[in-house]
């Protein structure tokens, strides 16, 4: 019982983890094997309040299931994999080779993400990947045991959003977004569809991750005589874009949309009115008036003291998934083949989302994707509230996977534009 | 008794490292799979550290840009065989011939300073390869990095690694010590002591610091194609400067100038940072207060601190 | 499409006019103390953090500028008296034991205010566009730029026209000179040390209102400060300017005319300096 525990608060850690160590808890049932769960988030570095809020969701579910599923104790155990892939695959490895887990959980970077995935497909652990987002992972580079349960492709969401677009009667649109892989990938779902429909992308900007100063960016954006700007930027960056378009005075003038996380929760607490009005597309709105929504934003308010972002609505539904396969399980996981069918072949209810959610046939959930606006709530906090909802958004759209997936995966170069 | 043994170990590097080779030798039969991977992990960046060692102890030169040089290593090695399909082998030879090559080109621009600026060059250096890697995306995958194809069959068994990279640190130890006892390894040292009275001597400093730098670049090469195969997997996090402030960081606790203290500063540091991160994420403070304490307390570090303490002479 | 316009120029004028407030405090302590101080960013950082908590409660944007100079000032006399005496004279452990202290400053943030990105709010007066020459400009960076422009004449009254300045300027050429004089230059050091720190915690407070502050700011504004102290020369308040400058426009231009060389653009200049003259622009051999 050697390592850190993170059932209740960090703060606690460190005395419950030393008394752990003298007397080896056997918390309750003496019958009952625990399940041990290996928790990876990124607790310091440039994504640590995400990561933050990772460890708050995934927690919040088994404190409401009394540290339980179906007669076996829970055992979370917490790793910090510093947004650092060298980090996240040394904490992989010490979760599953030391503290013998059940599965793994978590990471909120891709490029952890796909180091740990690696890693996995060695040894076929299950992991469960609710914020990690690179298409190819249930796509061309698929591996069985990396199940994305409450999760979903880059490119996935920003499609509905281009559909929107259109109809809005955007003709020309340019956007920017991070330059790596997510972004990449976010950008094509959206000018893949737009141009699709007879719109036009007037230019691509591509920014590094953690850029300082946004105003060359702008000042392009402002010259290229567009209908409408979308912006793919998240964390740090994305409160940067705002703010600095809104200091520009484009604000109000070129209408701005965004990918999901772009006005999450996790961006636009600390923000002002330079958040205000900007259309998103994303399965989950806090804003929603959903009853099972607005349950689980109250309950998640009352006890984090902020509205959930994607991370920890996600991975407290992620949970949920696999909670109600253990259920359904009686509790037996052994049998690691077993448990990732019935993953793959099981359905998410009674989730925060208020309606069912499965998998298509390449392990990518199938959701309702909702054109979200921020706007004030009652209490003055901004929030994304729905104004149109695309039902049944695979991650192939409308296109026939088979022919989608022999076309060459999305890049800075290959943004899927119909000229 | 003790203390004769120890000195008589720190004097013969074949004693030394037969103590070595039976403490790393041993710790799969005794521990788990898992802290043999940690165990692996130390050999490894006891190479790396040992590579900036030679540097700092021997040249005088301080470099943060060892990091990089180990990273394009394994980016090669990793490039070369998932991208190109190459064997692991090729791939291992390539990327140290690319990590020496690149200390060279950064050995050419860093000969003429020292101090300071040498550390400011090798960091500014090491940045670019830094950004290169992060920008270039069709090579190498950007942010992402790129996923190994697995290791080849022989040493696909982590134990069998592990005594393959015990065996290949242990000989490289022993190279680098020969390399250091060397004449050339004492010209090195009298530029340290005096550039000035050292080229009035009549030795072409620059040359001598040139091949030096080139020649640690290979160490540092072998321990990055040596991380690649261990970790098949590589980003831009493997070349970030947190990578070579983490190597130097050994190389002091370890003693600079004494070799040997690297193995000492890489299980220090690596194995601290296993423990510390089992109870808080609070690891940068951690490491960040060991550097504040080492340059304070003990700038020598923990075998050059005995030696003064025991009064040992190198 | 990739046309620099009179915006771009002026982004590129304003960027360098907050790099100049941060790396000035920079290049004094490197010119005076020989210490490259790889906490200046995190001093920054903290200094934005704790402006912006001051503003944020007070009301008043003024307030968080003092407080934040006020607090790094401190905070940079700590380090100087309580930590980097003991290894006096030895630059590489002093650099070093920077590097130790800005792992710390930064993860101490990290506890104190979390992980969230916040921006400084500035003053109603300062908000909003003005209009340039066709195109609208926002008035808040008009006012970095102008404030950078004061805080050079600042600077540049402080070090030609008074003594402490005279001090300073004899001691970067040779501190053991003024000290065979007769006058205590460890009181002239520790003057310039909080000088500088101060001047971290103005950029970290102006900086935070318009480039937002979050965990890893700190790096990114001190591989611009060494870059411009670099290409501009230690201890020069020209070389500064000029420095910033360079590395502001060039920053500007590199992401508008070549996106894909970002980072070429500002380490490829800095490794050509301190490969073939090593004390920058302006430096001087001492």
């Amino acid at each position: 019982m050697d390592r850190r525990k993170f059932l209740h608060n960090t703060g606690l850690a460190l005395t419950a983890t030393a008394t752990g160590m003298l007397a080896a808890p056997r918390i309750g049932f003496a019958q009952a094997k625990p399940i041990r769960i290996g928790l990876m988030a990124p607790l310091s570095g440039v994504v640590a309040a995400g990561g933050k809020e990772i460890v708050e969701g995934f927690n919040m579910l088994w404190e409401e299931k009394g540290n339980a599923i179906a007669g076996r104790p829970v055992e979370v155990i917490v790793e910090d994999d510093a947004g650092n892939p060298d980090t996240a695959l040394q904490k992989a490895r010490r979760l599953v080779e030391q503290a013998n887990v059940d599965f793994l959980f978590g990471n909120l970077l891709a490029n952890t993400g796909l180091a740990v995935a690696n890693y996995v497909k060695g040894n076929g652990v299950p992991y469960f990947i609710p914020v990690i987002a690179a298409d190819d992972l249930t796509q061309r580079e698929s591996v069985r045991n990396v199940i994305r349960v409450a999760g979903y492709t880059a490119s996935q969401m920003p499609r509905p959003l281009a559909d929107w677009a259109l109809k809005q009667g955007y003709k020309r649109i340019a956007t920017i977004a991070q330059d790596y892989t997510f972004g990449h990938e976010q950008c094509a779902g959206f000018a893949q569809v737009f141009t699709e429909g007879g719109g036009e992308i007037a230019g691509q900007l591509w920014n590094p991750l953690n850029t300082a100063d946004f105003s060359p960016y702008i000042g392009q954006l402002a010259s290229m005589n567009v209908d409408a700007v979308f912006a793919m930027e998240l964390g740090a960056d994305a409160a940067r874009f705002m703010k600095q378009y809104s200091d520009f005075g484009l604000k109000g003038q070129i209408p701005l949309l965004g990918a999901q996380n772009f006005t999450d929760q996790s961006v636009i607490r600390t923000l002002g009115e330079e958040c205000d009005g900007i259309v998103s597309s994303a399965h989950f709105a806090e804003g929603s008036d959903n009853p099972e929504t607005q349950a689980f934003v109250k309950a998640y308010s009352a006890k984090y003291g902020k509205m959930p972002s994607l991370y920890g609505f996600s991975h407290y539904s992620g949970a949920l998934w696999v909670g109600q396969v253990i259920e359904q399980l009686k509790g037996d996981i052994s049998d690691r083949e077993v448990f990732i069918d019935a993953v793959l072949k099981s359905e998410l209810a009674n989730s925060p989302l208020g309606r069912p959610v499965r998998f298509d046939d390449y392990g990518n959930p199938i959701y309702d994707v909702y054109i979200r606006k921020v706007v004030k709530n009652a209490d003055g906090k901004y929030w994304n509230v729905p104004i149109e909802t695309y039902p049944a958004v695979s991650q192939f759209w409308t296109y026939d996977p088979k022919e989608y997936l022999a076309k060459p995966p999305f890049s800075r170069e290959n943004q899927g534009i119909q000229k | 008794m003790m203390r004769s043994a120890t000195a008589l170990a720190l004097r013969s590097p074949l004693s030394f490292l037969a103590l070595l080779a039976v403490i790393f030798g041993l710790l799969p039969l005794l521990v788990s799979s898992y802290q043999t991977s940690v165990a692996n992990e130390i050999l490894i960046f006891a190479l790396l550290a040992m590579s900036i060692d030679v540097l700092a102890g021997y040249a005088g030169r301080t470099s943060l840009g060892h990091g990089a040089i180990f990273g394009i290593s394994t980016y090669v090695v990793i490039y070369w065989t998932t991208l190109m399909g190459g064997s692991p082998w090729v791939g291992c030879i390539l990327g140290i011939a690319a990590a020496t090559l690149t200390a060279a080109v950064f050995a050419l621009l860093a000969v003429r300073v020292s101090g300071v600026y040498f550390l400011l060059l090798t960091l500014a250096l090491g940045m670019i390869v830094w950004g290169v890697c992060l920008r270039w995306t069709s090579v190498t995958g950007g942010e992402n990095g790129i996923r190994g194809a697995g290791r080849p069959d022989v040493i696909a068994d982590p134990i069998a690694f592990y005594y393959m990279t015990l065996a290949t640190v242990l000989f490289f130890t022993l190279v680098i010590w020969r390399f250091v006892h060397s004449p050339f390894g004492l010209t090195l040292r009298g530029i340290r002591d005096s550039e000035s009275r050292m080229r009035s001597l009549g030795y072409g400093t620059a040359t001598h610091m040139f091949l030096a730098f080139t020649i640690t670049g290979l160490f540092a090469g072998v321990a990055g194609a040596l991380y690649a195969l261990f970790n098949d997997f590589v980003s831009p996090s493997t070349v970030q400067l947190a990578q070579s402030v983490e190597g130097l960081l050994m190389a002091i606790i370890g003693g600079v100038g004494t070799l040997f203290g690297s193995f000492i500063g890489a299980a220090a540091i690596i194995l601290l940072e296993n423990f510390v991160s089992q109870y808080t994420a609070r690891w940068p403070m951690v490491l960040g207060l060991m550097f504040i304490c080492t340059m304070i307390f003990a700038p020598q570090g923990v075998l050059g601190a005995l030696r003064k303490l025991m009064g040992w002479k190198q | 499409m990739a046309s620099l316009n009179l915006v771009q120029i002026l982004n590129g004028l304003t960027f360098a006019a907050l790099l100049f407030i941060v790396a000035s405090g920079f290049t004094l302590i490197f010119g005076l103390l020989r210490i490259v101080n790889l906490a200046h960013g995190a001093l920054y950082l903290f200094g934005g953090y704790v402006g912006y908590t001051v503003s944020g409660m007070s009301g008043s944007f003024a307030l968080g500028i003092l407080a934040s100079m006020l607090a790094v000032a401190c905070l940079g006399l700590f380090i100087d008296q309580g930590l980097l005496r003991f290894v006096r004279g030895f630059v590489l452990r002093e650099v070093l034991l920077t590097l130790g202290v800005a792992f710390v400053l930064n993860d101490l943030a990290l506890v104190i205010w979390g992980g969230d990105t916040f921006s400084v709010e500035v003053p109603a007066i300062l908000r909003g566009a003005v209009h340039i020459g066709g195109t609208f400009y926002p008035k808040y960076r008009l006012f970095v730029l102008v404030l950078g422009i004061f805080t050079f004449i600042g600077l540049w009254l402080l070090l030609n026209r008074t003594r402490l300045g005279a001090l300073i300027r004899a001691g970067v050429d040779d501190a053991e000179m003024v000290e065979a004089m007769g006058i205590n230059i460890r009181r002239v050091f520790l003057a310039t040390s909080m000088l500088g720190a101060s001047l971290a915690g103005l950029g970290g407070t102006v900086g935070g209102a318009f480039l937002t502050l979050y965990p890893t700011a700190d790096s990114e504004i001190l591989v611009f400060s060494l870059a411009i102290v670099i290409i501009g020369g230690s201890g020069s308040l020209v070389g500064a300017a000029v420095g910033a400058l360079l590395v502001g426009l060039l920053n500007t231009i590199g992401q508008v005319m070549f996106p894909e060389l970002a980072y070429f653009v500002i380490f490829g200049p800095m490794a050509a300096i301190l490969a073939f003259r090593p004390l920058g622009l302006f430096g001087r051999a001492t």
